[in-house]
């Protein structure tokens, strides 16, 4: 699993997403369930696009719900397309440092290093 | 100097040069005057770069006139905006990006420019590559070069509406669920999605690592395989990129068709095929059967739930790729942040258009905690059922053909209120990204003055053969010659 994907999956128990326990009812989000996984996802929605992504965010997770008819026992999930295993390298640097370069697209640096709010008081 | 250069080949445009018939420095500047006179109808280009072109052009030139032209030497072309250009901006059609400047070059764009091609601009597309229609670009949607009020498909659909209009005789595409073969179906032209790990993704922007592959949009099959023999090929930068020998396209495309098995598949032309697109696909086959291949039918049981699959497995991936924007490195910063969670949260909301927004947020639900093993964990399972239908087929067979896209191209605006009626775009296209398979649109004729496309799908490194099929079925029909009218 991603990194990300581990994080968000910590995070989602700790607001409460509460897991689907039947797999007959309609799936379907309400505002609140919306603005929590904005939340998880790092995402501010302005007032008027929560009611629009509440009523599309819906749809979209009652039809992958389709799904969950498939008979999929005992099938591996996918993890390559071609089945391939992950290839590795030495742990060497192959790296020119392009440090000026790459930080000319950041909005705030200072002596090489990225600018963001205070965090430790 | 002929008067309609811009209705040249990749092919065409490469042997005059080599006989010496008009320069790069010319076939550019005219590309380049087309460009300035039609895109502003059009909106395929996001940025057009003429000095870096007309400077690359003139190298390429002098290149040739020392006797060491590449194998692309001169040849004009665009790239999609997803892949990153040294020093020129890389928006990915998104507010987010739009003052990135990229501080390197993708391997696509390094591999044409070595072999002496010439990028004419950087394309628009759906944002983050995430729409079947053009219209989630930040920067406007694209207009489709047979009808203005109508879609050139997506996600590459300045790509295929530059290619159509004749403002490039080829352009870099990705696709992801079909990106590049939709937009090729409704704009007319030849759209080529490579198997999974066949060409580097390194300087791609990612939007669902497992599905996205880079590939081109030209007007010949023969176009395309001259510009998939420059742009495949291992690399290490990418770590999906697989070792793999690449053959000479180009050589490959004279064999005739006698004995290729071709697999139909029933569902296909159910009832969610466009009647019309139904006949030009079927007329297709029968050219394809005159020139000796054997129509048999296949089966895809688990076909119907490829989108539902699809839905499930990119937004999974898109919201891990896409949280690398968070305002600090790179993209759109909120300004004023009260502390850093609002950074991240208001350079996000702002940044991002609405359907990436969807997108994340669908993704984010589907990996969280107690719907991991539902959604995600099942649509892998899923997707490896959809994988296996593929393989069993292509036990029999040796391509599989049928209809691109449900229907021609549809007016802006229509499809826009409804995520799943979108998304329904793409359900013949899908099934190839999901199983990581190689496929080609060419254009089989016409419906209401609009293009269809033939769509045909390979076995993993079946690229020859599909663009054999192709090729050879260009040779028996012209419909990937015609131009829009007002493009002559």
């Amino acid at each position: 699993m991603h990194k990300a994907a581990c994080i968000i999956a910590a995070r989602a128990s700790q607001v409460g997403l509460r897991a689907r326990n039947s797999r007959n009812s309609p799936v379907s989000l309400n505002k609140e369930q919306v603005q929590r996984i904005a939340t998880l996802a790092r995402l501010k929605l302005a007032d008027e696009e929560a009611a629009e992504t509440v009523q599309k965010l819906s749809r979209i997770v009652a039809f992958v719900d389709q799904l969950s008819q498939a008979n999929t026992d005992n099938v591996t999930p996918m993890a390559h397309p071609l089945n391939a295993s992950q290839r590795l390298r030495a742990d060497v640097v192959t790296e020119l440092d392009d440090r000026d370069h790459v930080q000319e697209n950041a909005a705030a640096v200072q002596d090489g290093l990225y600018l963001v709010p205070k965090v430790i008081e | 100097m002929a008067q309609d250069l811009h209705l040249l080949t990749l092919t065409q445009i490469a042997a005059s040069l080599r006989n010496g018939d008009f320069s790069a420095c010319e076939i550019t500047d005219l590309l380049l005057r087309r460009i300035e006179a039609s895109d502003a109808s059009l909106n395929a280009f996001i940025t057009v770069t003429a000095d870096q072109a007309l400077a690359t052009a003139k190298r390429a030139d002098e290149t040739r006139a020392a006797g060491k032209a590449g194998a692309l030497n001169g040849l004009p072309l665009a790239h999609k905006d997803i892949f990153c250009t040294r020093d020129v901006l890389t928006s990915c059609g998104s507010h987010m990006l739009d003052n990135f400047v990229a501080p390197y070059d993708a391997t696509v764009v390094e591999r044409f420019a070595n072999a002496g091609a010439v990028m004419l601009g950087k394309t628009n597309m759906d944002e983050f590559a995430m729409g079947s229609s053009n219209e989630t670009s930040f920067f406007g949607p694209v207009h489709n070069p047979w009808d203005l009020e109508r879609t050139p498909g997506g996600s590459s659909g300045g790509s295929s509406a530059a290619v159509a209009a004749r403002l490039a005789p080829a352009a870099t595409g990705t696709d992801t669920g079909g990106s590049i073969r939709q937009p090729a179906a409704l704009t007319g032209t030849v759209g080529l999605k490579p198997t999974y790990g066949r060409v580097s993704r390194y300087g791609m922007i990612a939007f669902a690592s497992s599905l996205d592959q880079a590939g081109v949009i030209t007007r010949s099959a023969e176009d395309a395989a001259l510009l998939l023999g420059v742009m495949a090929g291992f690399d290490a930068r990418d770590s999906t990129c697989i070792d793999h020998p690449v053959p000479d396209y180009v050589a490959g495309l004279s064999t005739s068709l006698n004995g290729l098995r071709v697999g139909i598949v029933r569902q296909h032309f159910d009832a969610g095929l466009d009647g019309q697109t139904a006949l030009a696909v079927k007329a297709a086959l029968a050219v394809l059967e005159e020139q000796g291949a054997i129509l048999s039918e296949v089966d895809l049981p688990n076909l119907d739930l490829s989108v539902p699959t699809y839905y499930v497995v990119a937004p999974a991936e898109c919201s891990s790729n896409l949280s690398r924007f968070d305002g600090v490195r790179f993209g759109h910063r909120a300004s004023d942040p009260k502390d850093l969670f609002d950074l991240y949260c208001r350079s996000r909301g702002e940044g991002f258009g609405a359907e990436v927004k969807r997108r994340i947020m669908t993704g984010t639900y589907v990996l969280s905690a107690g719907y991991y093993d539902a959604y995600y964990l099942k649509a892998q399972q899923v997707r490896q059922l959809i994988a296996d239908d593929f393989r069993k087929a292509f036990a029999d067979v040796d391509v599989i053909a049928g209809p691109t896209a449900p229907t021609p191209a549809f007016k802006l605006g229509d499809k826009t209120d409804d995520p799943i009626t979108m998304y329904l775009n793409d359900i013949y296209t899908i099934g190839a990204n999901l199983a990581g398979l190689p496929a080609i649109s060419t254009p089989c004729g016409f419906v209401a003055g609009l293009p269809v496309g033939l769509h045909l799908v390979g076995p993993p490194w079946g690229e020859e053969a599909l663009l054999r099929c192709a090729h050879q079925y260009q040779l028996q029909t012209d419909w990937h010659l015609a131009c829009p009218e007002a493009y002559r």
